[in-house]
């Protein structure tokens, strides 16, 4: 949606994606498993053979803003860590602008990655550990200083060059690691959960910030996460992981008002779900469907659902004030119990919370019933 | 915490009694390195320096001196070498029978040393090496082989994979990796194996008897020969003396730089 317009017009480029997975497995088993650092949290839930991604096959644009999201254990991080070359697939290839890398090591693919640990190297300084790439490429030491500066001044920590990383807070070590990935001018970058250890005000920040650079720069960005907000706020399109495969993919808004799967609908924004007999009751219909607490309405108990919507009769349970909005957990008669949100536009806390124990009837416009796949 | 009187004063004459007990064996001989008397009579008559000078001129004291600085770098110098290696593969990478090289790696320092050098003495008369310095290096690095793997593994275990796999990232190869990044952090577990296979090579006996040849006498073979003979008492002594302040000084070194790493910000 929102691509940047450099990018955009490179259409020849965009004809070959950034990356590219085909139907690629990773299995983690016995000794295997055994070997690997702590630094792998998704494949060190081992017993024998764990598959931790299960035939992922996808596509990422040359300059796209792309989200890999799931809980824990969904494989994302270790797709990433495909992607970057820490890990061979046990089957399937990997892609780089056209070339294939599966066997290549990481050191000979043109990714760089941001840890989730930022895994700076203690023992050097902020400028030596910035400048560690360039070093190795041979650059000379004018240029190599110059663009460390740079790239030091983009993530906003110009003058820190000799501080060690131990001197420095979560925000600004979570920087460096961004600023020693971005100043080898990498065609992706590759970020896993890179704000997870900070604070919430601080991730806020950061992901304005990520996002700004990433459309100054122009490249591709992969970011890994777990944060259902993070990913709708900050991606051009996302990939939703649950058990090692990819649940669905799409735009944000696609993801958000039309989840392909009852597990999208409820890890990506809340969502209430309406299956068997209820669905029969309220909507007249076979399936499974889902609706955004935003989307129901709270009536009267005697009010009418108009011509295009549904309603059901509940009591409200329990009610939940959040400052600019309330939550009500309305037990209906059919059976199910649904979460709905309305914001405080004219009621004050008192009146919120007195609604609690009241009869209502809950109407929402039949569009908003959403079809999903048991998955 | 707060002690009453009596349980203060007991601490304090147990831990007199433990450092006595720890340290006079180590006084009485430092002392009898200045006794004037070829006798060993307590308490010394009159103090002097002369058996410092007698050890100095002694060219079996001089030579078993040489020996045991150069044995005990050599083997500490294999022993870096062939330990970090051989951790790093263990750690690293997942092969067939991993484990089972890990306890092999380990085993050789739990052997008792006698049955190390006559295993060793019989292999060297076997593949016919001549016995000298060199079989004594080898039958030394048996076991420092090991102190310098432990170490190094442990700290292995204990250092976090990622920056390993930025170096790697930033476009590092295996060489690079290990020179710029893992090297450095293993260099205090290094340090503190090296000292501890050097010191633990210097006072060996038992695997050195077995692997020596005869121009390679070391320091405790030299006490251990000369302490059967009595005229050579005041230059044992001696000997035990400067041997004394020499191992302080590594193992001064090795605590100052694990209580650097302590205080030190770990990341």
């Amino acid at each position: 949606m929102t691509r940047s317009a450099a990018t955009g017009d490179a259409r020849a480029d965009a004809m070959i994606p950034a990356v590219r997975l085909e139907h690629v497995v990773k299995r983690f088993g016995g000794e295997a498993a055994r070997g690997r650092g702590a630094g792998t949290a998704e494949g060190a839930a081992d017993s024998s053979a764990v598959v931790a991604v299960d035939d992922v096959s996808l596509e990422i644009g040359d300059g796209e803003f792309f989200s890999m999201l799931g809980p824990s254990g969904s494989g994302k991080t270790t797709t990433l860590r495909l992607i970057a070359g820490f890990e061979s697939p046990t089957s399937g290839r990997v892609w780089l602008h056209g070339e294939d890398v599966t066997t290549r090591p990481p050191f000979e693919r043109d990714v760089n990655t941001v840890f989730q640990d930022y895994a700076l190297f203690p023992h050097m300084s902020v400028g030596d550990n910035v400048g560690y790439g360039l070093v190795i490429r041979k650059v000379p030491r004018a240029e190599r200083l110059r663009r460390a500066g740079d790239a030091l001044a983009m993530v906003r920590l110009s003058g820190y060059e000799r501080r060690k990383p131990s001197q420095l807070s979560g925000g600004q070590r979570q920087r460096v690691a961004l600023a020693r990935a971005l100043v080898n001018r990498p065609r992706v970058l590759l970020l896993d959960e890179p704000l997870g250890a900070l604070d919430l005000k601080l991730r806020e920040e950061m992901q304005l910030e990520l996002k700004a650079i990433q459309q100054e720069v122009g490249i591709t960005f992969i970011y890994v996460t777990h944060d259902q907000e993070e990913a709708l706020t900050m991606s051009d399109r996302l990939a939703v992981f649950n058990r090692g495969r990819i649940e669905q993919l799409g735009s944000p808004a696609e993801i958000y008002e039309r989840p392909a799967t009852r597990f999208v609908a409820g890890f990506v924004g809340h969502s209430n779900l309406i299956s068997g007999e209820a669905a029969r009751t309220i909507l007249g219909a076979d399936g499974t469907f889902t609706v955004r607490p935003e989307k129901i309405h709270i009536r009267a108990p005697e009010a009418e659902p108009g011509p295009d919507e549904v309603g059901a009769a509940g009591h409200v349970r329990e009610v939940v004030y959040l400052g600019p909005d309330t939550r009500y957990l309305v037990s209906l008669e059919a059976g199910p119990e649904l979460v709905v949100t309305e914001q405080n536009l004219a009621t004050s806390s008192m009146e919120a919370l007195a609604a609690k124990g009241r009869a209502v009837q809950l109407t929402w416009k039949r569009q908003h019933n959403l079809p999903v796949a048991e998955g | 915490m707060v002690e009453s009187r009596p349980v203060k004063w007991l601490l304090r004459i147990a831990s007199s009694a433990v450092l006595a007990f720890l340290y006079l064996p180590l006084i009485v001989v430092a002392i009898y390195a200045f006794n004037s008397s070829r006798l060993q009579a307590w308490p010394p008559a009159d103090l002097t320096l002369h058996w410092f000078e007698e050890a100095l001129n002694n060219p079996a004291v001089t030579r078993a001196v040489v020996n045991s600085l150069l044995a005990g770098s050599f083997a500490t110098g294999v022993a870096l070498v062939l330990g970090t290696l051989a951790a790093i593969a263990v750690h690293r990478y997942s092969f067939f029978g991993r484990q089972t090289i890990s306890f092999l790696l380990v085993l050789p320092i739990a052997l008792p040393g006698v049955v190390t050098g006559v295993a060793l003495q019989r292999t060297f008369i076997t593949v016919g090496i001549d016995f000298g310095l060199l079989t004594v290096v080898i039958g030394h690095a048996t076991f420092c082989v090991v102190v310098v793997y432990n170490n190094v593994i442990a700290r292995l275990r204990r250092l976090p994979r990622s920056p390993e796999e930025a170096s790697a990232d930033l476009g590092g190869d295996m060489w690079t990796t290990f020179r710029r990044v893992t090297g450095p952090r293993l260099g205090t577990a290094l340090m503190s194996g090296g000292l501890l296979s050097f010191a633990l090579s210097f006072d060996e006996i038992i695997v050195t008897l077995f692997t020596s040849g005869p121009g390679t006498q070391t320091i405790p073979m030299f006490i251990f020969a000369a302490i059967q003979r009595p005229n050579e008492l005041p230059v044992v002594n001696v000997l035990a003396f400067v041997l004394i302040l020499v191992s302080i000084i590594p193992v001064w070194l090795a605590t100052r730089i694990s209580g650097a790493e302590t205080a030190g910000a770990r990341l």
